[in-house]
């Protein structure tokens, strides 16, 4: 399994571009919002955490499709099917090689790219935490599409149609938490949502993806 | 293998799930649908035709109480017709019954169509209510989540050549979709709460509802739950022929090959 | 026709709305039914000619 990780990571940093389009993706909206609504600082700050959050998210949705299509083009994933390692263990580390390469570059950066949108003081430490705990949820529900639309030529389009609407109860805890931690609130109950979120993802839907893969391959 | 067959051989409750055998549904269906449709008919078109003529005006809703009888009747369908999706694609995963698959795809245009009468009586009725078409109220933003998930189930059906492969891949997708879809109901109401603080805008309709209003819902309720019944039975009818007609031109083509 | 009141370009609206779509939903099933039902016997009968 660490082999595995190893060999996607390493895959994904050679061929470059995967790695850095995602945050310069994720930079590119940071920028564009502020150009759609103004420059006014007060109203930056309170829809920052928002942004930053929608901006993560489709930042992560623009690597899902890479996932399994080179390996599934050059037949790599028969072979990791037909393997002693059960498809579960195989679809969790892509996951977390997704994440690696995708949800904690993003999760970094969002503080930084904060800055641009006059985020308040409490935010930095908000949005990077809830991006923490929710981007590998995000991974795993992505992996999850990608598992289910492998097999498909134009995979793409339809892969966002139904990961999208999936992403929204992350999101909404995300943004929400960060919301409230920003403004004082009581946080702990969606913080522990969120946390609750990403982790029955990593618990259930490697089973659910791993299954939509052997149907693929069939 | 040998042994699977003979536990099923076995079951007790072959005599059920026989119900789902493609001839056998089609025969069955066919008799039944006839009184389906006269009963549909006996409830729907009373229970609306009271409902818009004969019901009086309510205290604060004035004559826009009639609304009620497309816009909430249309709502329990749009649900009823989710959970009778993951229901029928369970049975195609556990059972291998193909009439599961291809009720769960009936199903689905039915499903979104009741999303969409719900969405927009409600917009429309939200207007003069509220004085807004649309509010993130939690229940009007999940409707719209189902409307998204039903959107995006009948896409990946479309999407996929092979039948079988697409049976299987939608009925993961729709007991996926249902757990998030209610995770995101859940989660629209913390997150309306967190941005307009106790401003309740959803109708508790069911209750302190006089019975002048509530029999013709009723009768609605009951007319609308009939008709998604026969229409679901008739697309199934529809996907069985459907499939039953590939099997024959594809023999045909190896024939003639 | 009952009076509407001021209510009235809601009311019809919505029913409108309501009844076109379901109409609707009605009218697309009974074509693929009967669409579905044309070409399988059309193929039942060719199937039977060879045989």
């Amino acid at each position: 399994m660490i082999a595995l990780l190893v060999r996607d990571l390493r895959l994904t940093f050679r061929a470059g571009g995967g790695f850095g389009l995602g945050l310069a993706f994720f930079l590119i909206v940071t920028v564009l919002v502020p150009f759609g609504v103004g420059p006014q600082s007060d109203l930056l700050a309170r829809i920052a955490p928002g942004i930053l959050w929608v901006g993560a998210l489709l930042a992560c949705l623009l690597s899902l499709d890479r996932i399994f299509q080179l390996d599934f083009e050059d037949g790599s994933l028969d072979l990791l099917a037909t393997a002693p390692l059960p498809l579960e263990g195989v679809v969790t580390m892509k996951a977390l090689a997704h994440w690696v390469t995708t949800g904690l570059p993003l999760t970094l950066a969002a503080p930084l790219f904060g800055g641009l949108m006059s985020l308040p003081q409490a935010g930095y430490f908000w949005v990077f935490v809830t991006l923490l705990i929710g981007t590998p949820a995000l991974s795993m529900i992505g992996t999850f599409g990608a598992a289910l639309t492998v097999g498909l030529k134009r995979g793409g389009l339809l892969l966002s149609l139904l990961v999208l609407p999936l992403y929204i109860p992350t999101l909404l805890f995300g943004a929400e938490t960060a919301r409230r931690g920003i403004m004082g609130m009581d946080y702990a109950q969606t913080l522990a949502i969120l946390a609750g979120v990403s982790a029955g993802s990593i618990a259930i839907l490697p089973f659910a993806a791993a299954a939509a893969i052997r149907i693929n391959l069939r | 293998m040998e042994d699977t067959r003979v536990r099923q051989h076995d079951d007790r409750w072959n005599w059920f799930w026989a119900w789902a055998n493609p001839v056998k549904f089609m025969s069955w269906t066919g008799k039944v649908l006839p009184w389906l449709m006269a009963m549909t008919l006996v409830t729907l078109i009373p229970g609306l035709v009271w409902g818009f003529f004969f019901t009086p005006e309510a205290q604060g809703f004035g004559s826009s109480v009639k609304i009620i009888y497309v816009h909430v009747p249309s709502a329990t369908m749009a649900i009823q017709a989710w959970g009778m999706m993951v229901v029928a694609s369970l049975i195609w995963l556990i059972r291998r019954h193909h009439v599961g698959a291809l009720a769960a795809k009936g199903a689905a245009l039915i499903g979104l169509t009741m999303t969409a009468v719900a969405l927009i009586t409600g917009a429309i009725w939200g207007q003069p209510m509220w004085g807004t078409y649309w509010a993130w109220d939690p229940r009007l933003t999940a409707f719209l989540i189902l409307f998204l998930f039903y959107i995006g189930y009948m896409a990946l059906w479309a999407a996929i050549d092979d039948p079988d492969t697409a049976a299987d891949l939608t009925s993961v997708l729709a007991i996926v979709g249902s757990v998030f879809a209610v995770l995101s109901r859940y989660a629209v109401n913390f997150w309306n709460q967190g941005l307009h603080q106790g401003a309740t805008l959803s109708l508790d309709k069911e209750e302190n509802i006089a019975d002048v209003f509530w029999l013709p819902l009723v009768l609605s309720l009951v007319g609308f739950g009939l008709l998604c019944l026969v229409l679901v039975l008739v697309r199934t009818r529809t996907e069985v022929r459907m499939r039953r007609l590939r099997a024959i031109e594809m023999r045909e083509r190896m024939r003639d090959a | 026709m009952p009076e509407l009141g001021k209510y009235a370009g809601a009311v019809l609206s919505s029913w409108a709305v309501s009844v076109g779509l379901l109409v609707f939903l009605v009218v697309v099933t009974w074509i693929g039914a009967r669409r579905s039902r044309a070409a399988l016997d059309a193929a039942e009968a060719r199937r039977r000619e060879r045989q």
